[in-house]
């Protein structure tokens, strides 16, 4: 049980490469925060050097108020979960669970004691004995967490964990995951570039880009209050469709490129925006069908089951609007023709700078 | 092969069984001629079959030796020791080697490994005569230690832990540093045992390449006590006056070909073990 905190941590790699551009968070005991971010965003980086593996550049990095930058990863009171499970291939699931405390000199009777309970909330008691190659991959994902939990760690620390799992397999891991920290309630931080597994895990979410935080805050505010244009294409699936437009100063707009207009009612484009040029960023699952707004060619309808995906096209814009299946059976479309979508008016515009890509503020 | 055709399983055999008699059929001949008569040996053509002295000859060759030679046992338990030392050390020395090459970053690690790599042109009879001076220097002449000690640094080892070492996924050492294994601890806990295959092929080849060898004894053992058994066969073929024992010099390189042949049958087990038992 323990808090995190960073304080302005940065890493260089040698010929002045910077991956992290410096991080200031502070992580409250307990709290499951999930980094997400495209691949090379330094997510990982930052998970280990909180882990001990990577040096910090600079910054602190401190658990439970103790700064832990020069320490051995041994010596942090981590607890980590790789990517590809790193078990000891000689070792049975009892031993690889059982080293790091062996290491530790616990007492034996502790040792099976603990490795007992991980095991029986992990549902591993009749594989004790086997060899991690005689597992399946969700099994030796679960070793790798017993051997995890066994160390009462004052933080968790998972890095991509269930990247080699099987799209089911993941689902279900996920919400064992979710159980577990539930019950032990330990500080955990979690990697991954999935962001259905980021929303549905954490608690707070780093949105990581380019080694800086674009924005670190609850799953709903990162969905409903993207902090910059990245985040917004980022979190959501499908992406938010962004759409770069002049603002008159009556509040009536044009796209940028094609000029072409767009019938949104002024009351609904706030002052701040006016005779400016943003981008206009529209959630599909917040458009909808035949209403006032503008008029796209449909390009083609991607079904998924009960949803559909309609991706229009609107001169030099790509628009995607997330329709139910049931409404499209109903009115069917043709690929080729052209349809009236916007704004359902119920849900807020999002608008953001064009030039640093940062969402506009004071709305 | 996906086709099965009569002919080319009969073509295959056939290679397979010519291959067979041509290594086999000189092993016979010495069995043979082990089995006879020094007079029987003697006489041309020797007969293919089985003689009547094996016992005989077999008891001689160990308890007294042919001639101009010391007694099996002695030179067995020379070539033992040497073939062991040369092994065992090998094994011991390269694997550190490679672990220091590997896992730790220090100045020089390249230029380190290079220059390892580098003795592989450095075989033990180019740098014979140097190697002999340093020996004699140092007083090991005629002792386990001379035989051994020169042979033991190894180049190919090393490169082939090296090698091995570089497929152990880099996460399972981070695991290890997590779990609180330092540098010593991890090469004990996991290192090692994950190398048991490649130290058990190691431990086959080295053995038999120091059992093998010749050259080097020779150079350096002047006494009859230190010969091992490889140098003991050539003594045993005798120039000068005296008349080669061809039967007990038979008798001494069947003895001689029993360590060897054994390690390889028991260390199969081990490797077959290995192979089938993939860690990974």
């Amino acid at each position: 049980m323990a808090t995190l905190s960073f304080k302005n941590v940065k890493k260089t790699y040698a010929g002045n490469i910077a991956v992290i551009h410096g991080i200031d968070m502070e992580i409250a005991d307990g709290e499951f925060i999930v980094i997400v971010g495209p691949s090379g965003c330094g997510k990982s980086t930052l998970m280990r050097m909180v882990a001990g593996l990577e040096a910090i550049t600079s910054g602190e990095i401190q658990i439970d108020g103790a700064t832990v930058n020069d320490l051995e990863p041994a010596d942090r009171d981590i607890a980590m979960v790789f990517q590809n499970y790193a078990l000891y291939p000689h070792m049975s699931v009892f031993d690889n669970m059982a080293y790091g405390l062996k290491l530790r000199k616990l007492p034996k009777e502790e040792i099976k004691k603990r490795v007992g309970d991980a095991a029986e909330i992990l549902e591993l008691s009749k594989l004790l004995d086997r060899r991690p190659r005689a597992l399946s991959g969700g099994q030796r994902q679960r070793v790798a967490m017993g051997r995890a939990i066994v160390r009462e760690p004052k933080v968790f620390l998972f890095d991509e964990p269930l990247s080699n799992l099987d799209a089911k397999l993941r689902v279900a891991m996920r919400l064992e995951i979710l159980k577990l920290h539930r019950r032990l309630r330990t500080t955990s931080l979690y990697v991954t570039h999935d962001q259905v597994e980021a929303m549905t895990l954490a608690h707070r979410m780093i949105v990581m880009n380019q080694g800086v935080p674009e924005q670190i805050g609850t799953p709903v505010e990162v969905f409903e209050k993207p902090a910059s244009v990245f985040v917004a294409s980022f979190i959501g699936s499908p992406p938010m469709n962004l759409i770069q437009v002049k603002v008159a100063g009556d509040g009536t707009m044009q796209t940028l490129e094609g000029s072409l207009p767009l019938d949104i009612p002024p009351t609904d484009v706030p002052p701040s925006v006016r005779g400016r040029k943003v981008i206009l960023g529209l959630r599909p699952e917040y458009m909808i069908l035949n209403t006032r707004g503008l008029s796209a060619e449909i390009e083609m309808i991607e079904t998924l089951g009960s949803e559909q995906l309609v991706h229009c096209r609107y001169g030099h814009d790509q628009m995607i609007v997330r329709c139910t299946t049931r409404q499209l059976t109903e009115a069917p479309l043709q690929p080729g023709s052209r349809l009236d979508i916007g704004p359902d008016g119920r849900h807020p515009m999002h608008w953001f700078e064009i030039d640093s890509g940062k969402r506009v503020a004071n709305l | 092969m996906v086709e099965r055709r009569p002919w080319l399983d009969f073509l295959a055999h056939a290679i397979l069984i010519v291959g067979l008699i041509i290594v086999a059929f000189p092993l016979y001949v010495t069995f043979i001629a082990s089995t006879q008569t020094a007079q029987e040996v003697a006489n041309a053509p020797m007969s293919l079959l089985p003689g009547s002295h094996m016992v005989e000859n077999y008891l001689t060759a160990i308890t007294s030796g042919g001639s101009g030679a010391s007694p099996v046992g002695r030179m067995l338990w020379v070539s033992l020791v040497m073939a062991l030392s040369i092994a065992i050390g090998k094994i011991l020395i390269s694997i550190v080697s490679a672990y220091a090459v590997v896992y730790f970053r220090f100045p020089g690690r390249q230029l380190c490994f290079w220059m390892i790599f580098i003795t592989l042109m450095l075989p033990v009879e180019v740098r014979i005569a140097p190697t002999y001076q340093v020996v004699a220097d140092l007083h090991m002449l005629n002792s386990y230690a001379g035989l051994a000690l020169p042979l033991i640094a190894s180049a190919t080892a090393t490169f082939l832990f090296r090698q091995f070492f570089l497929t152990v996924p880099d996460e399972l050492v981070e695991a290890a540093r997590i779990d609180g294994a330092g540098p010593m601890r991890f090469f004990y806990d996991v290192l090692l045992p994950l190398s048991k295959t490649s130290i058990a092929a190691l431990f086959v080849i080295q053995f038999i390449y120091g059992w093998n060898q010749y050259l080097w004894p020779l150079l350096i053992t002047t006494k009859e006590n230190m010969y091992p058994i490889v140098v003991g066969i050539r003594r045993m073929v005798a120039g000068g006056d005296d008349v080669t024992q061809w039967n007990i010099t038979m008798a001494t390189t069947i003895l001689a070909m029993i360590p060897p042949a054994l390690v390889v049958i028991l260390m199969q087990k081990w490797f077959v073990q290995g192979l089938v038992d993939t860690e990974k």
